[in-house]
């Protein structure tokens, strides 16, 4: 590479790490104060896109038309945001943590909808920056001049931002309250408003963003999902609540990437393999290195606990026997739903699916509930499991049945390497990290063309012949999700989970009375990854084909959301947020042809109706909590 | 007497009488996570369903299309292949557009015994090595589209190459097709190191700018949607196309071309679907009525969606039966008349002989086009028999 081209590189990479950073640093003040995991983060920036392009298409693309295009577009999206905060998160704030996360997620799915509604499904490229359509001259090389422009948009926005948050009485509060929001509200400082105004400006910064990138990128519908990934990285690598660690965080992953695209390719194993291959997971190997290095991020502090939002949970009580007894029952109903195959084929079908889905809610649940540490990377054993499963039957000619119960051994091994360094972590970015290892394991999945089929995946894992009808498979997973939930159940009544619960409510004094809880947590990380992995197992059997979605983000956040729907606080939870999720999804689909939204909206309806989760909302009306 | 106790015995038997009327059709897609190209082609089946109907249906019944989407996964769309065969008793299941979606439901139709036309769905694996005698495809494969440009990358003699695709199955198998192929035909040919880029999410700037500064004589892009606007883009301003050849893969298709508006690139070597001037019989025909239906043109997923419903009709009428046997058997050698003219489902591989418009791309006002196309017959841009019966497990 010539000198001229490294210059060119750097400064390209400049360019897209200033677009990064606004997306970026309006997501970081959000969890700063309101400490919302904002998933609808990524749809403010595809709404202010899609704003920018229409506006200008009205107000003409002359400069004047085109720079209040992009005010007027980020202004209406911050209103809207003004007005999701008020309407629905402010009546969140008092549940378990990260119950928001739901809601912002039901949004996601509402406003793609919307927008495909209002916008049709073609892409649409807006017009160029009026004065800045051209290049200069860099070094003898064309460098876009709106490239050059854009390198100034990230400091002066850092500037600016600066300011506000440390020269006005404005910029106090918010970083009292991101300190210690509870002493930020007994001082007398409006939380409402505060909590208001700041998410209205993180949603502008995003709109911002997405409004600026109109001369990129044409506006289209995967915007939201794909930019809320890049958003998160740079947050957490640069320290949650840190404007300043995210604008280098947001210099350091374009750099990464400018690099593996700029440097050609490498030999590997004797083949070569180019580099720019690297791009699918750059950003989350970054994020990977950092945390372990850095377990706040570049520039982030411990957090502060949010003390009295939410009341601390009330220790685990066995359940009444009158309950205990219906619970039996249930069990044993459910293994007469095979009657069923004869009149209504498809109930076992689905059911199957709901069960898969209870298991792996419910070893995700083992992880959040009573462990306390939040993965956004539980599908990656789910997927380790699956692809175990079709390895063991495909590659190493085992029997099936062999597969499927081998199989969990890749998830646990998985769990045990990763859990190691999640660990160490705590919050959000033990959460973060658990994502960048499943993103990791997606990628070299999703590459490895020779082993796993890359992207189109595996076929062909299909069950024996004695399990090959529905009813026996059917019995088989119901055996199998009773068995893994039944076990994780008698776990958390036993000392183990005594002991896991008393490490999450308070890690200084459990590691008093000599619980070692590192080494605990680990254990726990291990054992859920080994019951997702069994679900994982049943899962490829049942379909007779994986893909790389199942070890994808958007497997993971089915699981979160399948948590939090039924209650993170319930043991039975996941069992009812598993079942009731599948089968809404399922049963929507056939609704409109615009089932996501309405899932989105029944969802919504869900988590304001039931703040404490579906089976958290039930326990409470039946079942009495001593005083 | 005997007649009504017949007539009561045939309903037990078939089960429900009734039901017979009509003959239904599993449709599964992702028609929520690939919105932009799957309307065109829902738009293109249920016109041809309307056609066929109005004509009086096939064996004196009416088609009717249940449709599910996949949300874009394989396990969902195994889901609701289940749904669709066990509840709602279709007679065969079509469609898919993704290439995992479309390899699933290909694997579920031999381990359930279940006829599958995959309509878009590109991958090489879906007739090949994981192909099956329940499975037949309508669109050109990956291979195909990719055979179809390399006789003209040839004819450029050029020696530098570089190459740009989006990292996944598609985007390698083409990439890879290309190269091998070229090779063969012109053996000093030399590649630069791949650009790979993730789907949907590509680095425009730095990826041409790397480009740039490899300096190669011609580039092949596999780049689609929105990819495919941010490189153009940021090439036509970064000068990347100035006096280097560019041959593109379905670059000429409505859906990828349109969006571009006045920035579609000149003079790139492209497969497409020109709609705006093919002249023949059977595309005017569908082109107005399509036209005159929806009030708007068509794109190549209508005509997919289209063809679709066609053959099976098709291939219906010459099984005079629903039995996935006797479909089997009619669909190996089916010959129907699509839009874009004959075609035929081999029954060598079950890959249908549908081809595409090769050309080069024009700017015509505030629009890119395709200009100097000619049809390419996909029958003309498949390896050998022998060759076809390596790749493909016997039945």
């Amino acid at each position: 590479m010539s000198f001229s081209s490294i210059v060119l590189q750097v400064l390209t990479g400049l360019a897209s790490a200033s677009a990064l950073f606004l997306v970026g640093s309006g997501l970081s003040l959000i969890f700063g104060v309101t400490r919302i995991v904002n998933f609808a983060h990524g749809s403010f920036y595809m709404l202010g896109l899609y704003g920018a392009v229409a506006l200008t298409d009205v107000l003409g693309s002359g400069p004047l038309g085109w720079w209040c295009g992009v005010i007027v577009a980020a202004l209406l999206v911050a209103a809207l945001g003004a007005l999701i905060e008020t309407l629905i998160l402010r009546r969140l704030y008092g549940a378990p943590e990260l119950y928001q996360l739901l809601a912002t997620f039901a949004l996601v799915l509402v406003i793609r909808d919307a927008v495909l509604r209002a916008w049709g499904p073609d892409d649409l490229l807006g017009p160029k920056a009026p004065g800045m359509k051209g290049a200069v001259d860099i070094l003898g090389q064309a460098f876009p001049s709106y490239d050059v422009f854009s390198i100034f948009v990230g400091p002066v926005v850092l500037a600016a931002l600066w300011l506000l948050l440390t020269r006005t009485r404005w910029g106090l509060l918010v970083r009292a309250a991101t300190q210690d929001r509870e002493m930020a509200g007994a001082l007398g400082v409006n939380q409402r408003w505060l909590f208001t105004s700041v998410f209205a400006l993180g949603t502008f910064l995003a709109a911002l963003g997405g409004a600026l990138a109109m001369p990129h990128e044409p506006a289209n519908l995967n915007l939201d999902l794909a930019l809320i990934g890049e958003a998160f990285v740079v947050v957490v690598v640069g320290g949650m609540g840190s404007v300043g660690g995210a604008f280098v965080a947001a210099i350091v992953v374009a750099m990464v990437k400018a690099f593996c695209i700029a440097a050609g390719e490498v030999s590997l194993f004797g083949a070569p393999f180019p580099l720019s291959k690297l791009t699918l997971v750059a950003e989350f190997a970054v994020m990977a290195v950092v945390l372990v290095w850095r377990p706040w991020g570049l520039f982030g502090k411990p957090q502060g606990a949010v003390r009295g939002a939410v009341a601390l949970e009330q220790p685990l009580r066995p359940l009444p026997r009158v309950w205990r007894n219906v619970g039996w029952a249930a069990v044993v109903a459910l293994a007469f739903v095979v009657l069923l195959d004869g009149p209504a084929p498809y109930a076992l079908v689905l059911m199957i699916d709901l069960l898969i889905a209870v298991l792996f809610a419910a070893s995700l649940h083992f992880l959040m509930g009573p462990s306390g540490m939040h993965s956004f990377g539980h599908a990656a054993y789910f997927g380790l499991g699956a692809y175990g499963a079709a390895l063991c039957f495909k590659a190493l000619g085992l029997p099936m049945e062999a597969s499927l119960l081998l199989a969990p051994l890749l998830a646990a091994a998985g769990a045990f390497v990763f859990g190691w360094f999640c660990v160490r972590l705590s919050g959000v970015y033990l959460a973060m990290l658990t994502l960048a290892f499943a993103q990791i394991v997606w990628s070299v999945v999703f590459q490895w063309d020779a082993l796993t089929g890359g992207s189109n995946g595996l076929v062909g894992i299909w069950p024996s012949a004695w399990l090959a009808p529905r009813p026996a498979y059917y019995l088989l997973v119901l055996a199998f999700t009773v068995a893994g939930c039944g076990l994780l159940v008698r776990m958390l009544h036993a000392p183990l989970g005594l002991a896991l619960r008393a490490s999450r409510d308070s890690p200084v004094r459990a590691a008093a009375i000599g619980i070692r809880v590192p080494r605990l947590q680990w254990l726990a990380f291990v054992i859920a990854g080994t019951v997702a992995g069994l679900a994982g197992s049943l899962f490829a059997f049942a379909k007779g084909t994986i893909s790389p979605e199942t070890l994808g983000v958007g497997k993971s956040v089915d699981g979160l959301v399948m948590v939090l729907l039924g209650g993170v606080q319930a043991v039975s939870g996941p069992w009812v947020g598993g079942a009731l999720f599948t089968w809404l999804q399922d049963t929507v689909a056939r609704q409109t042809d615009y089932w996501r939204a309405l899932l989105g909206i029944v969802m919504l309806a869900l988590v304001l109706v039931f703040p404490l989760g579906v089976a958290g909302g039930l326990k409470r009306v039946f079942i009495r909590e001593p005083a | 007497m005997r007649t009504p106790i017949l007539f009561a015995a045939s309903i037990l038997v078939t089960g429900h009488a009734f039901a017979q009327e009509t003959i239904k059709i599993g449709e599964i897609n992702s028609y929520k996570a690939q919105p932009a190209f799957l309307e065109p082609y829902k738009k293109g089946w249920e016109l041809a369903v309307e056609e066929v109907n109005a004509a009086g249906g096939v064996l004196g019944r009416k088609l009717q299309v249940i449709s599910r989407d996949d949300n874009g996964s394989p396990g969902d769309a195994v889901r609701v292949a289940e749904e669709l065969v066990s509840r709602e008793g279709v007679a065969l299941i079509a469609g898919t557009f993704l290439s995992n979606t479309g390899l699933a439901v290909t694997d579920f139709a031999k381990q359930k015994k279940v006829f599958f036309l995959a309509a878009e769905p590109l991958t090489d694996k879906i007739t090949w090595q994981n192909g099956n005698r329940y499975t037949f495809r309508l669109r050109p494969s990956t291979y195909m589209q990719s055979a179809m440009l390399v006789p003209e990358a040839a004819k450029l003699k050029k020696k530098r190459w570089a190459v740009v695709y989006p990292n996944y199955e598609y985007g390698q198998s083409a990439a890879a097709t290309f190269k091998a192929m070229l090779k063969k035909l012109q053996p000093d040919v030399e590649f630069l190191p791949d650009q790979a880029t993730p789907l949907g999410r590509i680095e425009a700037g730095a990826v041409v700018q790397a480009l740039s500064d490899a300096k190669p004589d011609a580039i092949f892009n596999v780049l689609f949607g929105a990819d495919l606007s941010k490189f153009v883009r940021e090439g036509n301003t970064r000068g990347l196309f100035k006096g280097r050849e560019v041959v593109s893969l379905l670059t000429g298709e409505p859906e990828y071309l349109e969006p571009l508006k006045d920035e579609a690139p000149v003079g790139w070597i492209v497969t497409g679907y020109p709609y705006y001037g093919i002249q023949t019989d059977e595309h005017k025909k569908f082109f107005l009525a399509y036209y005159r239906k929806y009030n708007e043109y068509p794109k190549l997923g209508s005509v997919v969606g289209y063809s679709t419903i066609i053959s099976i009709a098709e291939g219906i009428r010459k099984a005079k039966s629903v039995d996935t046997e006797k479909l089997i058997a009619a669909f190996s050698g089916l010959q129907f008349t699509s839009p874009l003219g004959k075609v035929t489902y081999r029954a060598i591989d079950h890959q249908s002989t549908m081809g595409a418009y090769l050309g080069k791309t024009k700017l015509d006002g505030p629009k890119g086009v395709m200009t100097d196309y000619v049809y390419l017959d996909g029958a003309k841009f498949l390896p050998s028999d022998e060759e076809v019966k390596k790749l493909r497990p016997a039945d």
